[in-house]
């Protein structure tokens, strides 16, 4: 049951403004894909499509090799930006009622809904009316609309947004027993830092267009400079001289520098233990933060 | 998971949420109230009436004739003792030699009737309708409709605006299609329409029984409200679609009241014209045949019996095809704007949006 989507050559275009430009990647069975982009890059855009909300103006998405239809969506779980549940409604009644519309039978859905807000540590909150709950919990409890008939792809824009530390690990837990049982799960997020942990995949879109695509690891290697990390016992200053180094943070012993094409880091290392022991001599992956603003620039 | 499927499920719902809403269950309680008010009160506080008037006589044959019409009678010696109880006010009035009446200050009606001999009627024509009745039952009508198409299409537009305040409608687009959405909500408002209409029926026809209403009230309104009930269903679902638009064209609560203007004028001016010109042979023969007032003015004409047995088979025929139509314009217009959370939608680019009908499947 598990699927590849694949979104190939979306483009989509509201009034003047081209909100998608050939949008093409693939989320994998059983992976994590952070998606990241700055406010207004099409990150939403994106998923709508995916969930038929939207129309694309050209280009596909299927699952499993087919364009989507209704049928594969009803399927599909997902949670849409701006929150959306009914405020007045109680909790298990409204995962109840979204259940059956995804097409379970009402045992089950009893049953799912009963597991997955134990583990989303909402399970006492079930029979209060959504309103009655805190910010986070409402969240949870959206989460766990997403998930409650078991979808075979997971679409959730922003869903650590406005959640604690706690309640993140919560989360992501239960997204893990998710790409365990082989899911894609598909997640937007603003917050580097979780992103940079969490992910398997990273997409990275920018003004409408995928700027890159790829595992995280081999991101990172992609996106690597050529920057070292050194640590020696006296002063690092005397690398400013050395042929090819470029200095990016000097601090007593320690120094992170750049090196220019076709210079040797060994060479520098060499260098360096002529003048004493060296402690660390190491290169420096870039964080996510980085490989986004160098991407997304 | 057929269509069928997702329009009960979306029905039972609405219809679920409502039944647990404390104005809708306080305001349908009140309006039961007053309905039995309306029907049971006149019966008990008529009571004057119901009480056997009480007659003053001397034994004889008036004395008879008086006990057999079930009235009260005081046997007294002579006359005088009789019209004494009179003025005593012990009784409503005394029969003495002549025979006379004597009473107070009210002609004592029923003593009089008991000692006429009154021929017998035979009425030709008995289901001539009760002036009471031929007056009071377009308003029943146009009340019933207007009062319902109003509160329970308001209802959809608000449950349709809710969905798009929060948002939820993004999940229930990604998971449905849209059409299958709009009859749910159509079906379930209906549900809960004829619910109520039903529960004011039973309640009026028990309470018309206890208060002792004539027998042949029911068999009078009944091809009326036979009638009334395919052109109330095929009328309402018109409007319901209209609702529905409305809903979907704006983004909060607070701006159903002014999107929805066009609509309550369509619900207000042939409820203002059926009541304003009942009376008018040629205006009622021409509002029973225009779709917006002929769920009220055609079942007015049946029950006036003023209409041949085709004619609300052609109007019914005329407000189906309405129906259809506004049905068609009004889902067109839900689809164009279901998803515009943005402000409120313009008509014409609700109209012209064709997202919907772009996605797959």
């Amino acid at each position: 049951m598990t699927q590849l989507l694949r979104l190939d050559g979306l483009n989509r275009a509201f009034g003047e403004r081209q909100a998608l430009k050939d949008v093409t990647f693939d989320v994998a069975p059983g992976r994590l894909t952070g998606f990241v982009g700055a406010n207004g890059a099409g990150k939403t855009t994106t998923m709508r499509i995916i969930l038929g909300v939207l129309a694309a103006d050209s280009g596909t998405a299927t699952w499993g090799g087919a364009p989507i239809t209704r049928d594969h969506r009803r399927r599909f779980g997902y949670m849409p930006e701006e929150r959306g549940l009914y405020p007045k409604m109680v909790v298990r009644e409204q995962l109840t009622y979204l259940g059956r519309l995804h097409g379970l039978a009402a045992g089950t859905v009893t049953r799912n809904i009963a597991g997955l807000l134990d583990r989303l540590g909402i399970g006492e909150r079930a029979d209060e009316p959504l309103e009655k709950l805190s910010l986070g919990n409402q969240q949870r409890a959206q989460i766990a609309a997403a998930l409650v008939h078991e979808p075979e792809l997971l679409v959730l824009d922003e869903p650590f947004s406005g959640l604690d530390p706690i309640a993140v690990d919560t989360v992501v837990a239960v997204l893990r027993e998710q790409t365990a049982r082989g899911v894609p799960v598909l997640f937007s997020s603003h917050q580097l830092d979780v992103v940079e942990r969490l992910c398997d995949d990273l997409v990275i879109i920018g003004d409408g267009a995928i700027r890159a695509a790829g595992g995280r690891e081999e991101l990172r290697a992609t996106y690597a400079l050529p920057r070292y990390e050194i640590r020696v016992d006296g002063d690092a200053g005397w690398l400013r001289d050395q042929p090819g180094v470029t200095m990016v943070d000097l601090d007593g012993p320690r120094a992170v520098f750049d090196l220019a094409a076709g210079v040797e880091d060994q060479s520098v290392l060499r260098a360096a233990l002529d003048r004493g022991p060296v402690r660390v001599f190491a290169p420096v992956a870039p964080s996510l933060a980085e490989i986004f603003r160098e991407v997304a620039r | 998971m057929t269509t069928f499927d997702i329009v009960r499920l979306v029905a039972a719902r609405e219809i679920r949420v409502k039944l647990r809403d404390k104005t809708f269950l306080w305001s349908t309680a009140i309006f039961l109230l007053v309905v039995v008010g309306a029907t049971v009160l006149p019966g008990l506080l008529g009571g004057g009436d119901g009480a056997p008037a009480s007659v003053a006589v001397a034994p004889g044959p008036a004395a008879t004739a008086l006990a057999d019409a079930g009235l009260d009678v005081h046997t007294v010696t002579d006359d005088a003792a009789a019209e004494q109880l009179v003025r005593d006010g012990d009784v409503d009035a005394a029969v003495v030699a002549g025979p006379r009446v004597l009473a107070m200050d009210d002609e004592p009606s029923k003593v009089v009737s008991a000692l006429s001999a009154q021929p017998p009627v035979e009425l030709l024509d008995p289901n001539t309708v009760n002036e009471t009745l031929a007056f009071l039952v377009p308003y029943a009508f146009a009340f019933v409709f207007f009062i319902t198409s109003l509160t329970f299409g308001l209802q959809i537009a608000q449950s349709i605006t809710e969905e798009k305040q929060t948002r939820v409608v993004e999940i229930l687009v990604a998971t449905v299609p849209v059409r299958a959405l709009l009859a749910g909500k159509v079906v379930g408002g209906a549900v809960l329409a004829f619910g109520q209409i039903a529960l004011i029926t039973v309640v009026g026809i028990v309470g018309a029984r206890l208060a002792g209403a004539p027998d042949n009230v029911l068999s009078l309104l009944g091809p009326a409200i036979g009638w009334f009930i395919p052109f109330f269903v095929v009328g309402f679902v018109m409007l319901a679609a209209l609702w529905a638009a409305v809903g979907a064209l704006v983004n909060r609560q607070e701006d159903i009241g002014g999107a929805s203007m066009p609509v309550q004028m369509v619900l207000m001016l042939p409820f203002i014209a059926v009541l304003a010109l009942k009376d008018n042979a040629a205006w009622i023969t021409l509002l029973s045949y225009l779709p917006v007032s002929s769920p009220t003015a055609m079942p007015v004409r049946l029950f006036a019996e003023e209409a041949a047995g085709w004619e609300p088979l052609l109007s019914l025929a005329i407000l189906a095809v309405a129906a259809v139509a506004m049905v068609f314009v009004g889902a067109r217009i839900y689809e164009g704007s279901l998803l515009r959370t943005n402000g409120r939608t313009k008509l014409a680019a609700a109209w012209r949006d064709r997202e919907a009908a772009r996605l797959v499947g």
